[in-house]
């Protein structure tokens, strides 16, 4: 299997099929963030404008002066807010339960990768439909809530923010468990080991040792929960309730009811644009994580 | 490592684990029994064991063809992105070449980039090739994202071998096509079927992409379910979410089980 060509032709198909049915679209996409947008949704093909990228900063004001504003960047800063704040939370719940289960006996640990994971394979839309049953009023904790006599009142907790919150990190949890759990089993036991030897308390082996050493699997596991939050369309559109936007619901905004595809193509290319960045800052790194994930 | 083992064990961390774990599940064992609740609103209010929503739902004409749809299009997809994936893990496992970090990128592409993102480019992409949204476009789209899923472990699998199997068939004259035929596929293929199943599964799961391309009458039943979901909570979504949870537990379960026995 050595061969150059043999190896080139086992390659092809996969790389065609990514090629032709995600980059080349991913171009297209971009040409069509520049394109004119059609009288009744659509596009026009042979008419250029950069249009979309000043509608993502600027209106325009009764004198037909362009203004800046800020709505559709607050609505990316907030992604990005809930984005950062479910991955540090997600860090936060995963890091103990990943320590816990890299120090377990080889056998229990398959198992135990093996629990965490079937959660993360269950599908995306029925989990965050099981948080509906649980945070809406009528439902499981307000129940308990109410029959405890916790409150006298609905919790009022689904539709909101809260429970947009709620449910990314529930969903995302797994990806930050993974890659920790990975570079913690990886890490060198002699190292912990020595520390102990030194004198050295749980506390000190584990934060001038272990966290030290954890850190690839803490960024990777960063990336992963971030990346796809910041891009989330589901957990807002069923948890949030759709009042505050997210970049994904305003992207689908765009071709539904808005039928504004360039707008909606420019938001995607510039969502697009701030993952790259965030990966290329962590260049290689990732990358690695990301292989060893499976 | 008995003096050790005492040391490693963090305080707290156990109890964490636990409760994580509980996090994990909870939701879950909730949907699952709230689905056999005789109760007509799905309010946790328990009303008695009954099966009645599992009928509700297979009565559901559009909710039936929406199942089909959905087999349909993750069993097609699953099979060409696994002999794909197949192809392409030969080609960079066991072996080190020049370009091997792009190439690799480049297939694990489909996970980087936000399903949302994905989803309106390959709309974009058919609307503009003149592709009609049916079957055929949800399995072209699903199949790109089968492959680096079905990629992952059956490379895992492959760079597991132990080279001297390989070597073993050539210094007996076989050619690669034979080694390749009765040494490295017979000892991958657990590695093969979990890929597959892990490929069924994301693409049974798949809710975004699916949703922007899939037509008038070929909506998959994650699509289907979401706009249910979406009208308002009724216990038929329960039941059918449950089929969805037994589904993919149930695959995941028999991939764990072929690990364990083979590796």
């Amino acid at each position: 299997m050595s061969n150059v060509r043999q190896r080139a032709g086992l390659l092809t198909p996969a790389m065609a099929v990514i090629g032709v049915l995600l980059v080349l679209p991913l171009g297209l996409m971009a040409f069509v963030s520049t394109l004119e947008r059609g009288r009744d949704g659509g596009v026009i093909w042979s008419r250029h404008t950069l249009d979309a990228y000043v509608q993502f900063l600027f209106e325009r004001d009764l004198m037909d002066n362009l203004v800046l504003n800020t709505d559709y960047l607050q609505i990316f800063a907030r992604s990005i807010g809930l984005a950062t704040t479910t991955a540090v939370l997600t860090l936060v719940i995963a890091f103990p339960i990943a320590l816990w289960m890299a120090f377990q006996p080889p056998q229990r640990r398959t198992f135990l990768l093996f629990v965490v994971t079937v959660p993360f394979w269950t599908n995306l839309l029925v989990r965050n439909y099981a948080w509906i049953l649980l945070l809406r009023n009528g439902g499981v904790f307000d129940r308990l809530a109410q029959s405890t006599g916790l409150t006298h009142e609905p919790l009022n907790v689904l539709y909101s923010p809260l429970a947009t919150g709620i449910g990314l990190v529930y969903s995302f949890l797994p990806f930050m468990i993974l890659p920790i759990y990975v570079s913690l089993e990886k890490l060198d036991r002699r190292l912990i080991e020595a520390a102990f030897d030194l004198g050295a308390n749980r506390w000190h082996a584990l934060t001038r040792i272990i966290l030290p050493l954890s850190m690839p699997g803490i960024v990777g596991g960063f990336i992963l929960v971030f990346v796809p939050c910041l891009g989330a369309f589901v957990t807002p559109a069923l948890l949030g309730g759709g009042k505050s936007l997210m970049i994904g619901s305003l992207i689908q905004q765009q071709f539904g009811q808005s039928r504004n595809w360039p707008f909606g193509a420019a938001l995607a290319f510039v969502l697009l644009a701030l993952i790259v960045f965030a990966l290329v800052l962590h260049g290689l790194r990732y990358r690695r994580l990301a292989g060893r994930l499976t | 490592m008995t003096r050790a083992g005492d040391l490693w064990r963090f305080p707290g961390t156990r109890a964490a684990a636990f409760a994580v774990l509980a996090y994990l599940y909870l939701p879950i064992i909730v949907l699952v029994v709230l689905s056999f609740n005789a109760s007509d609103s799905s309010l946790a209010r328990w009303e008695g064991f009954s099966t009645h929503w599992y009928a509700v739902a297979a009565a559901d004409g559009n909710m039936v063809h929406s199942i089909e749809i959905s087999l349909t299009v993750a069993c097609i997809a699953t099979m060409i992105g696994t002999v794909v994936a197949t192809l392409a893990a030969l080609a960079t496992s066991r072996t080190r070449f020049r370009g091997q970090i792009a190439v690799e990128a480049f297939l694990a592409l489909p996970l980087v980039v936000p399903d949302i993102v994905a989803a309106i480019a390959i709309l974009l992409f058919f609307v503009m090739v003149g592709i009609g949204l049916g079957v055929s476009s949800l399995v072209l789209a699903h199949t790109v994202f089968t492959i680096p899923i079905a990629y992952l472990p059956i490379r895992a699998r492959l760079e597991g071998l132990d080279p001297a199997l390989a070597e073993a068939a050539a210094d007996l004259y076989a050619s690669p096509w034979q080694s390749l035929r009765r040494i490295i596929l017979p000892l991958i293929w657990p590695g093969i079927l979990s890929g597959a199943m892990l490929a069924f599964i994301g693409s049974l799961g798949d809710v975004v992409v699916s949703y922007f391309i899939s037509g008038p009458g070929s909506t998959t039943l994650p699509v289907y379910v979401f706009s249910m979901v979406r009208m308002g909570v009724t216990p038929t979504v329960n039941a059918v979410s449950t089929l969805l949870i037994a589904a993919s537990a149930s695959l995941l379960t028999l991939s764990y089980l072929l690990g364990r026995r083979f590796n």
